[in-house]
């Protein structure tokens, strides 16, 4: 922890058990520069050894630390404490839409798992390349690309999105960004098909475009023009009967 | 019905609903900007036949407005009852189709009252 | 200190932008202007009767809380509207860096629309 001890503290509220379980109280002393995982973490040490949560890089990079703090899916060491705790007061809760394993670690098992059902994973042509492939950065295929790949797969998203909650075979924004990006693959070999995968209630077309992924993630992706931009790929493929 | 078959379906019911709309967002303009003009004064029967009576003009708006209408509510209403109830299947198909029935026919009989 | 067990709440907090707030709007829009249509339907078509019957209805319609009705309905087909000419071009034409300021747009039409309404029953 850094900074010297403000003379507050902070009333956290974090939730223990499994889908039935409650929420635990702390008091955790509040510092400046404080981020919640630093919050998460303190507790841990110092109050309860048996609670459950995930973190691994600590710096922003891996996505492992995901939780619901105040009710909004976020990293918990990149968010900080000053900007979210209104009232001295958090809440902490593991992600939405995805089974509770304890306490604040969730199974992710589904979300890897719809990744899949959705193609997410490049797809080589029949023959082997006879040479690099030349993938201009400008071209509106790359551009597209570029947009969705930096997507880490922490489960924000996922989270964030009430047609994940309302429908249990949504794809989810995220497998669907990254379908998105290997429709725009110009080496990619699985071509029209990928689009039958992320068509229909399971996939684009159940979006609302309530843009929810797109306000939380922490990449600044936009699952939201992705998903738009599969609807158009798949009513083309529709409209010429290729679906 | 196979799983491909479904896909095509709900792709082909979403086409139909982006182009409705599309159709739809021009006469709903014009309709509003008629509805604000029209209600100066206070609404009577004969201004609006004196402008409908007769005219093929209004005829074929009217007739392309229910149409897409038709199409465009009851997929909407299907969408949200698949979503928020458990509703779902064939029979809900079904209701969706009457619901836009009876768009087509009350609607009809609306534009062919205020045109003859 | 825990209370006693129970299930997960989910968050409703998530919803609190304003591309979620289009959403909401553009769904009870879209539902109560379908269940208005058939009565809408159904009124005109008393211009089969002739034109007494539909001055008949048109002298109900007088009312004033049919006119808040009616102002209600303006509003939310303006706001069906423009919520659905947003969302043809976030599909169709992928623009995307300007959502907030297009919700704010939607809003705007609709409560202009509602605004000329009002106006015009008056004047």
């Amino acid at each position: 922890m850094t900074g010297p001890i403000d003379a507050s503290s902070l009333a956290v509220k974090v939730w223990r058990g499994r889908e039935d379980g409650a929420y635990q109280r702390f008091t955790v002393p509040r510092r400046a520069n404080q981020t919640v995982l630093d919050v998460v973490t303190w507790i841990q040490r110092h109050l309860d050894a048996t609670l459950a949560y995930r973190f691994a890089c600590r710096v922003g990079m891996c996505g492992s630390c995901a939780m619901m703090v105040n009710g909004q899916p976020r990293w918990t060491c990149r968010t900080h404490v000053a900007k979210v705790a209104k009232d001295d007061a958090l809440t902490l809760a593991p992600l939405d839409n995805l089974p509770v394993i304890k306490d604040l670690a969730t199974d992710m098992t589904g979300f890897f798992d719809k990744w899949q059902r959705a193609g997410g994973r490049f797809m080589p042509r029949e023959q082997p390349p006879a040479d690099f492939a030349f993938v201009p950065p400008q071209t509106r295929e790359r551009r597209a690309v570029d947009a969705g790949i930096e997507c880490i797969g922490c489960g924000v998203c996922y989270a964030a999105c009430d047609i994940v909650r309302w429908n249990p075979e949504y794809l989810g924004p995220a497998a669907l960004n990254r379908a998105w990006t290997l429709v725009n693959d110009v080496r990619d070999g699985a071509g029209a098909g990928r689009l039958s995968l992320v068509a229909g209630d399971a996939g684009c077309h159940a979006c609302h475009s309530q843009e929810s992924c797109r306000e939380y993630c922490p990449q600044h992706l936009n699952p939201t023009a992705a998903i738009a931009g599969l609807k158009r790929a798949t009513a083309m493929a529709t409209i010429k009967g290729r679906l | 019905m196979s799983v491909a078959a479904v896909t095509r379906r709900e792709a082909r019911l979403w086409l139909a609903q982006r182009a409705s709309a599309a159709v739809l967002a021009v006469c709903v303009l014009v309709h509003l900007v008629l509805i604000i003009y029209a209600v100066r004064g206070g609404l009577t029967a004969a201004e609006i036949l004196g402008r409908t009576r007769g005219s093929v003009a209004w005829l074929t708006f009217y007739l392309l407005f229910v149409a897409a209408v038709a199409v465009h509510a009851p997929i909407g209403v299907r969408t949200i009852l698949r979503e928020m109830t458990d509703w779902r299947g064939r029979s809900l198909d079904h209701a969706a189709v009457l619901f836009g029935a009876v768009l087509a026919a009350f609607g009809a009989r609306a534009v062919w009252g205020l045109f003859r | 200190m825990k209370a006693a067990s129970a299930t997960r709440p989910l968050s409703w907090r998530k919803g609190a932008h304003p591309s979620y707030a289009a959403f909401v709007v553009h769904r009870i829009s879209g539902l109560a202007l379908a269940a208005f249509l058939p009565l809408h339907f159904w009124a005109l078509g008393q211009a089969i009767e002739g034109e007494a019957a539909l001055d008949g209805f048109l002298g109900w319609a007088e009312r004033p809380l049919v006119k808040l009705g009616e102002f209600v309905l303006v509003v939310l087909l303006a706001a069906h509207l423009a919520g659905g000419v947003r969302l043809l071009i976030l599909e169709f034409l992928g623009w995307s860096d300007w959502q907030k300021t297009a919700v704010a747009v939607t809003a705007g039409f609709s409560a202009a629309a509602g605004a000329l309404f009002l106006l015009n029953l008056a004047g």
